[in-house]
Formats: C-alpha cells, sequence, structure tokens
C-alpha cells in the first residue's frame, strides 16, 4: 500500500493565543477530490496553506506522497490558487507564465498551449493589467495547472468566478482527476464544488468535525453536514 | 544548477517588472539628485571638503536610494498574492531571495552609476581618476546593500510600518560595510594617494559580504514560510 | 527553586557590589595620570563585558530556538539583549562622563566608542523588531534570525578594536595584553571582582526577566487551552 496522496497527522496551528487548527488528521488517496467545508474563520484556508507548503504547521505535519512539503521536489508536483489570483499585472500572460513556467520546469511551448486552452492566446503579449474580470480568473486557472501538477490546492476557487472560467475549471479538474491527481478545495457549499467532489471535509474552528464520503443528500441539501456534524452553517 | 536557474528567473522578473513601470527608477532618482542638491545647501563645498568627505556624502545618496529600492523588493509580491505562489513554487527561499537580491543590485548600481556624474557637475569633481577601482568598490559596497537590504525587506514585508522599520533595522546593520565603502570611495573618488589602511577597509567590506551573504542566503528560507 | 536561585545569587551579588563600592571609593590607589576620576573606569569596563556577554547569550539563545524551536531560548533571546542594552547603556554613559572630564570631551568618534553606540542600536533595533510583530511564533522565528545578523555585526565590533587606530585606550587587562602588565595588578585584581559582582547582578536581572517572559506565556498557553475549550 503506497503513501496516501496528502497525510495529514494531528496537525495543530496557532496564531497567538488562538488555535486555527486543532488536531487534524486525516489521509486522502490519490485521484480524490477533497470538498473542504466550514464557515469563514474554520481554518480552511490555514489548512491549505500548511499543505501548500506556506506555513508550518505548530504541531504535527502533513505529508505529500510520503514526503515533506518543504522538501525540495514535493512543490514541484502542487498546484496553488488562492484568493488571489497570484500573477503580475505589469506583465504579459506570456511573461507571466513564463516565469512561473522556469520555476516549474515547463517549456515556452507548453506556456504557449496553456494559452491557447484557456483562449488567451490573441492577449497573451498584453499586460495583466488591461484583462477583464474574467480574464485573470482564466490566465490564474493556466498558472496552476501549467505544470501538471498531482496536488491540486484550490482556495474558494468557484466564488469570484464568472460562468466561463467555472465551466474551464470544473473541466479541468475532471481532467485532473481522471489523470491520477489529487485535489483539494474549500468552499462554500456550492453545488458545482460538492459535484467534483468524492469526499467531504467538515472544519469547525479548527477542529475536524467530519470526514468522509460525499454523499447524494450533502449535494440536495445544504445544511445537511452542518446539522448533522455540528458546526454553524 | 536548478537553484541559480530559479534566482535568475525571479531576478529577470523583478528587473523585467521595473523596466516596465520605471515607478522605482524614477523617484530613487529624482529622490537622489534632489539629496545631492540639498547637499550643497548645507555647506558650501570647496576641493579640500571634498577630498575629505566626498566619498561619505555620496554613500549617505546611496543608501538612502538603497532604502527605497530595497523596499519595494517584496513589497512588489504583495498585490495579487505572488508572494504565495512564489513560495510553494519548488524555488527555495534561497533562490528566492538571491534573484530578488540580484536585481535589487542591478537597479541600484545603475542609479549610482547615473549619479556619480551629477556629483561630479554639482561638486566639481573629475571622479573618473581611479574609474575601474571606483566602481569594483561601488559594486562591493552596492552588494552589501542590497543583500542585507533585500533579507530585510523580506522581513519586514508583513509588518505595518514597514518603510520606516526597514531603514532603521538595515543601517545600523550595515554600518561597518558603509563605513569601509565610504572610506575606500573617498580616497578613490578624488584620485587621491591611498592610505596606508585602505587594505584594511576593503578586506573589512569583502568580508562583511562574505558573512552577510552566507547568513541571507542560509536564513531566508527560515523567514520566508510562515 | 529558580527563586532559590535568584536569591542566593543576590545574597553574594550585592554585599559582594557593596564592597567593592566601598573599595574603589577608599581603598584602591589614585591613577598616576588620571586621578581619582578614572575609578569610574571600575564599573565602565565591566559594565562591557557584562554587556558581551548578554548579547552572546542572546545570540547562543536565538540559533538554539532556530534549531529548536522551544519557545523559552526565546524568553532567554531577549532577556539577554535587555539585560545587555542596560548594562551597554552604562558602559556608554560611564565613558562619557569619564572622557568629558578625561579629555574634555563628551564623545569622540573614534572606533571603539562609535562601534558601542552601534552594537546598542543594533540590539535596541531587536527590541523595535519585537514590538512590530504580534504572532509569538513568528516574533519569535524573525527576532531569533535578526539577533544573528545583530551578532555578527557585534562581531566585527569587537574586532574594530585590533584593527583601527583609536584615542581610546587601547587593552589593559593582562589577559588580552599577552602577560604584558599595562596596570597596577591591584587593579586589575579590582576590575575582575568588580566584573564578577556586575556579572552576579546581570544573572539576576536575566533571571527576573525570564521568570517575567515565562509567566507571561503560561498565561498565554492557558488562555489557549480556555479557547480550545470553547
Amino acid at each position: 500500500m503506497s503513501a496516501p496522496a496528502v497525510a495529514a497527522a494531528g496537525v495543530w496551528k496557532y496564531f497567538g493565543d488562538y488555535p486555527a487548527l486543532r488536531d487534524v488528521r486525516f489521509d486522502l488517496q490519490a485521484g480524490e477530490c477533497l470538498a473542504l467545508l466550514g464557515r469563514n474563520g474554520a481554518g480552511k484556508t490555514t489548512l491549505l496553506r500548511i499543505l501548500g507548503g506556506l506555513s508550518g504547521a505548530s504541531k504535527g505535519g502533513v505529508l505529500i506522497d510520503g514526503g515533506e512539503v518543504r522538501a525540495s521536489g514535493t512543490r514541484a508536483r502542487i498546484g496553488w490558487l488562492g484568493h488571489s489570483i497570484g500573477l503580475y499585472d505589469e506583465l504579459t500572460a506570456r511573461e507571466n507564465l513564463r516565469t512561473f513556467g522556469t520555476l516549474y520546469g515547463v517549456t515556452a511551448a507548453t506556456v504557449s498551449d496553456w494559452l491557447e486552452r484557456v483562449n488567451l492566446a490573441h492577449v497573451a503579449d498584453s499586460p495583466v493589467r488591461e484583462y477583464s474580470r474574467g480574464m485573470r480568473q482564466r490566465l490564474a486557472v493556466a498558472r496552476a495547472f501549467l505544470h501538471g501538477p498531482r496536488l491540486l490546492l484550490l482556495d474558494e476557487p468557484l466564488t469570484s468566478l464568472d460562468d466561463k472560467a467555472i465551466a474551464l475549471l470544473q473541466g479541468l479538474l475532471t481532467a485532473a482527476r481522471a489523470g491520477g491527481a489529487t485535489i483539494i478545495l474549500s468552499t462554500h457549499q456550492i453545488r458545482e464544488a460538492m459535484e467534483l467532489a468524492s469526499r467531504v471535509a467538515l472544519l469547525d474552528r479548527g477542529r475536524l468535525m467530519h470526514f468522509g464520503e460525499r454523499t447524494a443528500q450533502m449535494l440536495d441539501d445544504p445544511g445537511y453536514l452542518y446539522r448533522t456534524y455540528g458546526g454553524e452553517a | 544548477m536548478t537553484a541559480l536557474r530559479h534566482a535568475a528567473a525571479i531576478a529577470a522578473k523583478d528587473l523585467r517588472s521595473e523596466f516596465r513601470t520605471k515607478e522605482s527608477i524614477n523617484s530613487t532618482l529624482s529622490f537622489s539628485v534632489v539629496i545631492l542638491l540639498l547637499f550643497s545647501f548645507a555647506f558650501d563645498p570647496s576641493p579640500d571638503m571634498i577630498a575629505e568627505f566626498g566619498g561619505g556624502l555620496l554613500w549617505i545618496v546611496f543608501a538612502f536610494a538603497g532604502a527605497l529600492i530595497v523596499n519595494r523588493s517584496f513589497a512588489r509580491e504583495l498585490p495579487n498574492d505572488c508572494i504565495d505562489v512564489l513560495v510553494s513554487s519548488p524555488a527555495s527561499g534561497a533562490s528566492l531571495f538571491l534573484g530578488k537580491a540580484v536585481a535589487c543590485f542591478v537597479l541600484l548600481f545603475g542609479i549610482e552609476c547615473i549619479c556619480l556624474p551629477v556629483f561630479g557637475v554639482f561638486y566639481n569633481v573629475t571622479w573618473w581618476r581611479s574609474l575601474w577601482e571606483l566602481l569594483g568598490v561601488l559594486a562591493l559596497g552596492t552588494w552589501a546593500m542590497a543583500c542585507v537590504g533585500t533579507f530585510f525587506s523580506a522581513l519586514t514585508v508583513n509588518l505595518r510600518l514597514r518603510e520606516l522599520m526597514l531603514p532603521m533595522l538595515m543601517y545600523p546593520i550595515l554600518i561597518p560595510a558603509l563605513l569601509s565603502v565610504m572610506m575606500l570611495t573617498n580616497t578613490l573618488l578624488t584620485g587621491q594617494a591611498m592610505p596606508s589602511d585602505f587594505g584594511v577597509w576593503l578586506r573589512l567590506l569583502i568580508g562583511f559580504n562574505i558573512m552577510f551573504t552566507t547568513l541571507s542566503v542560509y536564513l531566508a528560507e527560515t523567514i520566508l514560510v510562515r | 527553586m529558580r527563586t532559590k536561585v535568584i536569591l542566593a545569587l543576590g545574597a553574594i551579588g550585592l554585599p559582594l557590589l557593596l564592597r567593592n563600592l566601598y573599595v574603589i571609593m577608599f581603598l584602591v590607589p589614585d591613577d598616576l595620570e588620571q586621578g581619582p576620576v578614572y575609578r569610574i573606569f571600575y564599573y565602565h569596563l565591566p559594565a562591557f563585558l557584562v554587556a558581551m556577554c548578554g548579547y552572546i547569550t542572546a545570540m547562543a539563545a536565538s540559533v538554539l530556538y532556530l534549531v529548536k524551536r522551544d519557545q523559552k531560548y526565546d524568553t532567554i533571546a531577549v532577556a539577554a539583549t535587555e539585560t545587555a542594552l542596560a548594562f551597554a547603556a552604562v558602559n556608554l554613559i560611564t565613558g562619557m562622563i569619564w572622557g568629558r572630564i578625561s579629555w574634555g570631551i563628551w564623545w569622540a568618534w573614534d572606533a571603539r566608542l562609535t562601534w558601542a553606540l552601534i552594537s546598542w542600536l543594533v540590539y535596541f533595533g531587536y527590541l523595535m523588531l519585537r514590538n512590530a510583530i504580534d504572532d509569538p511564533t513568528e516574533r519569535a522565528k524573525n527576532t531569533a534570525v535578526y539577533s544573528i545578523f545583530a551578532s555578527a555585526s557585534v562581531a566585527v565590533t569587537w574586532k574594530a578594536i585590533e584593527w583601527w587606530r583609536t584615542q581610546h585606550p587601547g587593552p589593559v587587562l593582562s589577559i588580552r595584553t599577552g602577560g604584558v602588565q599595562r596596570i597596577d595588578p591591584a587593579m586589575e585584581n579590582m576590575l575582575y571582582i568588580n566584573t564578577l559582582a556586575l556579572l552576579l547582578l546581570g544573572a539576576i536581572f536575566l533571571l527576573v526577566r525570564l521568570r517575567q517572559e515565562e509567566v507571561q506565556r503560561e498565561i498565554d498557553g492557558l488562555r489557549r487551552y480556555a479557547h480550545a475549550l470553547n
């Protein structure tokens, strides 16, 4: 039995006095898609940041494919899409993707390819500052998927996307899962996100209240999880 | 080596950004020229005076310019949370630091090279008498500022009073390097004969650079991962 | 246990300090050239030595914190730095007073004086940085890193004495001049004894400050526990 794609073992995270995460433990196998739910302040972003190597856990740790996140090589397999787009406004789309691409060992051809896929090839050499909101979102998605990540971490990805971008992202996520990638996305019970998920985790004030299969009931009844497993919607 | 390739990509990105917008360069250059002008009101710069402290004067201007440039270094990663993308990328903290430090060095050195002729004009100094040695010394001093400054830029990037804290923390730590480079620049600027302690200052400056570059590269990862 | 140590140090240190004060004021002979004012030297130099001990302790604690990530090292680092700053201030002020009387000037920009001031400013920056960071873990980590930079800078300070010509008197302690007796042996002994007394005083300051930080940490821990119970 190979190491789980993501293994969180007794993760605690303190910000001063306040425990943002309390003894979070779960295993996620490759190819799964985990929807991370919880109200604002529950610790979703904190957990994602620890998984992405942006923060260190105060106690306990996470292993990605059996390896430490800050070890070289592990991060090459992670794709990150946070609250903000993570792009430089003053650079062009191509320059942005080429810069990040170099960090991940991605070729110029792949970059051009992705610009086509997200329908930005025709404006690839204009600065991102001039893009519409939808275009910026599509470029951010391209940036996250550029290097063919094995683990995708998305922080409330669907909240600020328009219809076209949502469709694009859904297609990419499904394809990624089919290719054996693991996905963790935090969400506020948005149906599209829940549909993508195979597993569900509920965080409340830093504690993991529930971790299990995503059932049909959860899709149809938004309040079900919160009522059943505690925490507030 | 991958680490150097990453650093080069970061340096190229920073420089490309800066030359595209020219925000930092323009304001820092204007600021430096204004300071040079102000100093001319503070005292009447006779050739003897310039021989005595021309190097020091020049480096005060460069130190102010340096604080402006390095402050921008990590601050430019805050909009759109680009810093998160960089830290979660395969690039190590050391590569991120090194790339940004090199970019700061290039920008600062460029500004210094423009300030030299301006200085020459305002204060009537023929500064090119030992040109290559002068440029070499400027490069050493500039690297000290770029290295320590960029590191502290990373350290203070999330603090409330960043613009104030960065110079306040950076300058005292840089004093050994600034002192050495001021002494060296003073001698070379006006083509004076080298005093007996010239070698001491040079060794100190080089030693400082080696020590703090090593420390910064080694500790960059620690401060970038929260 | 800690209280007993503090009391024990106090029981030795304070009488020693008082005894030294008496000896310095009344029993030690006058300096040939400077007259009675040189007696301030018995506090000036030991204060510097205690400050240096504090700086070194702070650096060691900072390195240990980064390696072990145990909060107690951060506590030691801040206590040591504050103690060192207090003694360094004594060093600077006694030096200024002495300089005013001996040389007629409050300050001279010679290597040693300047570097003492710089070291003080550098470590004061440590306190400023501590104030600016709210989260204790980030604060401990970032100030530990700053402390290492500061220590490297102070290391240059220490070396500076040997590298530059200076107006300030050169080293006088026989351990530093390699056995050559620069000052009267009675004076030298007194210097060592007063250094001991000031060290004990410094240790008391450090331990009291440590206790203060630890109590604060315990309160923080209890607060966390209370939050977790919610």
